[in-house]
């Protein structure tokens, strides 16, 4: 069964009944939402144990998302880079093309359980804001998409097809009018509309129990990849690579691998233009310690505590914050998180379109380009898994731009 | 117990209902600030309440917000709002002002530099609207320290054994939010306030103040009524904007809207 909840037999037991990854996550949310979040939880720990609630969820991941996504070998990748081999886990063969409908799908099916009619979501890029408007469809629910006003004009694509799909796009023009804003305006629906409404968080921040929730949802990426290494190499991977933005990629790729001290795991930050620059996206590296969005964890904030300006070629990794379980696992180094800047991200994304004939996200882009940095300093016997997040269908605007054409 | 107990202890002994007006520390711009707590003050209000700027302020409608933004235009820091105060101590020493605002500006200053300094510009209290009562504890030492209450809120959410934590813990008084929503929305349903007021009431000696979303002085009288005094923040920032073109003009039009407020909620 590809979506099962059992955790492995190692002792990472987070977060504790408070919501806590060590110093990081908790609840700082206004106290309207205490009493939601706390019935939400409630309501996740039972279904979690619930046999027709478990089935249902397998049934959609695999006949309607696509589950299990391949495991695929990279032969000539790894053949140019002349290193470890390289593996990519295709999350982008997903339906709606990318790893956040494994979240969707599954907090929808908790929204109906919860005789919850209508949901909400933020976007940045648009994938969440599709993915949720394409649950919404397929459960009959109403849905309402917060995305700032920035970024529709960026992604006018996704716009339209969450139209298509019926959902109604409300643009956010306050503060910096990108994603961190739409967050902030969809929390505000919340708190006035909780009787009938879910919050569908896209990653794994927020206020718990969310970033317990997401991670649970997609941490069968990691369970299947484990699965798919085993049978086809009768061993564990030595390195996994996946991007980071809000990380419910990495998380979800990583959490069956916790426990397996052989497997290194690293997250990869938006360095955007240079970490010197000051324009990136990696709060795990240059951020402070604060609390934004419901939880405790890294953030990118000036001296004075205000939320600063982000920089990525790739809005999904264009967030101030990260999910506060990727601030403990930074902390007690059981993760490393690097950065790829731009033009690295922007080159492994024509090489993997060159080399293997895959278009990927420009954010899982960034994963590829550590993926091969690495590779060649590690031994030829050795593999590495890239976790594959998204398809890039949705850049194509972005790189056109950036070579000059219009189309 | 700082002069904020005080100061709503007393109105309570003297059968008065206590009025708290919000401003944002730097709108419409930080040489103003002073100027309209004062005129806050004489016009009736018992309490100011300072919000802090931020730059991702969750719980505002789109007037508070608008006024963050302006603030935030302005240059203003946790440290200037604290300046503002100092400054407004020099003439009034016995209107008691809370600062109001969200937990990332106070964590990058520290909590315990925090703590001091606002003690020493003369801050009475806090209200923290990302800040449960769960999460206090790393806080509560240094506030206490320095004489400085916090302030938590009630909501239409809140069940009994959660009101009964936040009562415990709020010092000053309790602020009971009196919608499902954001600050400034009009959608208050009088009788379900003083239904839940009355029922925190039992779980709690301190007064309950309610805000959210009262707009008028009729309503402020209604809600008068059935609690221990009331908030305005939108109304009057809603102004401040409006009005700000003009300093004398603004100071005037609040100072007028203050004082109706004021005379409806002595004949509640």
């Amino acid at each position: 069964m590809s979506a099962s909840f059992e955790d492995s037999d190692y002792k990472y037991m987070y977060p504790d009944e408070r919501g806590h990854f060590g110093n990081y996550g908790g609840k700082f949310v206004s106290e309207t939402l205490m009493g939601p979040l706390e019935d939400l939880e409630k309501e996740y720990l039972r279904l979690r144990e619930d046999s027709f609630f478990l089935d249902e969820l397998d049934e959609d991941l695999r006949n309607y998302v696509g589950r299990p996504s391949p495991l695929y070998y990279a032969e000539r990748l790894t053949r140019e880079v002349e290193g470890a081999h390289i593996f990519l886990k295709r999350e982008d063969l997903n339906h709606t093309g990318a790893h956040k409908i494994n979240n969707c799908i599954g907090q929808a099916l908790l929204a109906k359980n919860m005789g919850k009619k209508r949901i909400i979501a933020e976007t940045g890029a648009g994938q969440h804001g599709v993915a949720s408007a394409t649950v919404a469809a397929r459960f009959g629910l109403e849905c309402q998409v917060y995305m700032g006003s920035e970024d529709i004009k960026r992604q006018s694509l996704n716009v339209y097809r969450m139209k298509l799909l019926g959902a109604d796009v409300v643009p956010v023009s306050s503060g910096s009018r990108t994603l961190k804003d739409a967050l902030n305006e969809a929390m505000r629906d919340w708190v006035a509309n909780i009787d009938n409404t879910h919050y569908i968080i896209g990653t794994v921040a927020g206020p718990h129990p969310y970033p317990m929730i997401v991670r649970d949802f997609q941490s069968v990426i990691g369970k299947e990849t484990r699965k798919q290494f085993l049978e086809k190499n009768g061993c564990l991977p030595d390195v996994l690579v996946a991007c980071v933005g809000g990380g419910s990629n990495a998380i979800g790729i990583f959490h069956s691998f916790l426990g397996d001290s052989s497997v290194s795991l690293v997250g990869v930050e938006a360095g955007g233009l240079g970490l010197e620059s000051g324009q990136h996206a990696a709060p795990l590296n240059r951020g402070k310690v604060g609390v934004l969005h419901g939880n405790r964890t890294y953030l990118m904030s000036d001296e004075r505590g205000q939320i600063v300006q982000t920089h990525s070629i790739s809005a999904g990794l264009d967030y101030p914050g990260v999910g506060p379980e990727h601030a403990l696992l930074k902390d007690i180094r059981r993760v490393d998180y690097v950065t790829v800047e731009d033009a690295e991200a922007m080159d492994a994304f024509r090489r993997l379109n060159l080399l293997e004939g895959i278009l990927p996200a420009l954010e899982s882009s960034h994963a590829v380009a550590y993926a091969i940095k690495l590779a060649k300093k590690m031994k030829k016997e050795q593999s590495i898994v890239v976790n594959l997040s998204g398809r890039g269908d949705k850049d194509i605007p972005t790189v056109a731009e950036l070579d000059g054409i219009t189309i | 117990m700082s002069r904020l107990s005080v100061t709503l202890s007393d109105l309570i002994q003297r059968g008065k209902k206590s009025l708290v007006v919000y401003v944002v520390a730097g709108d419409p711009s930080p040489d103003q600030t002073v100027a309209l707590m004062d005129t806050i003050v004489d016009a009736g209000a018992d309490v100011i309440e300072l919000g802090i700027p931020f730059s991702d302020p969750e719980a505002e409608g789109p007037v508070i917000q608008k006024a963050h933004e302006r603030a935030l235009e302005n240059e203003i820091s946790l440290s200037s709002c604290l300046e503002m105060v100092k400054s407004f101590r020099k003439k009034n020493r016995q209107t008691p002002v809370v600062l109001m605002g969200y937990l990332n500006p106070i964590e990058a200053m520290g909590y315990e530099v925090f703590s001091r300094k606002a003690s020493e510009s003369g801050v009475d209290g806090t209200i923290l609207v990302n800040l449960p009562p769960e999460e206090i504890v790393s806080f509560q030492g240094s506030l206490e320290k320095n004489d400085i209450e916090p302030v938590f809120l009630l909501a239409p959410t809140t069940n009994e054994k959660r009101g009964k934590l936040i009562c415990e813990t709020s010092r000053g008084f309790v602020y009971y939010v009196s919608v499902k929503g954001t600050t400034g929305r009009a959608e208050i349903d009088i009788s379900e306030v003083g239904k839940r007021v009355e029922f925190f009431k039992q779980q709690s000696s301190l007064p309950i103040l309610v805000g959210f979303g009262i707009r008028d002085p009729d309503t402020a009288r209604q809600i008068g009524s059935v609690a221990d005094g009331v908030v305005i923040g939108s109304a009057v920032v809603e102004m401040i904007d409006l009005y700000s073109p003009s300093s004398e003009e603004m100071l005037a039009r609040v100072s007028d809207f203050v004082k109706k407020v004021r005379s409806a909620l002595d004949g509640s």
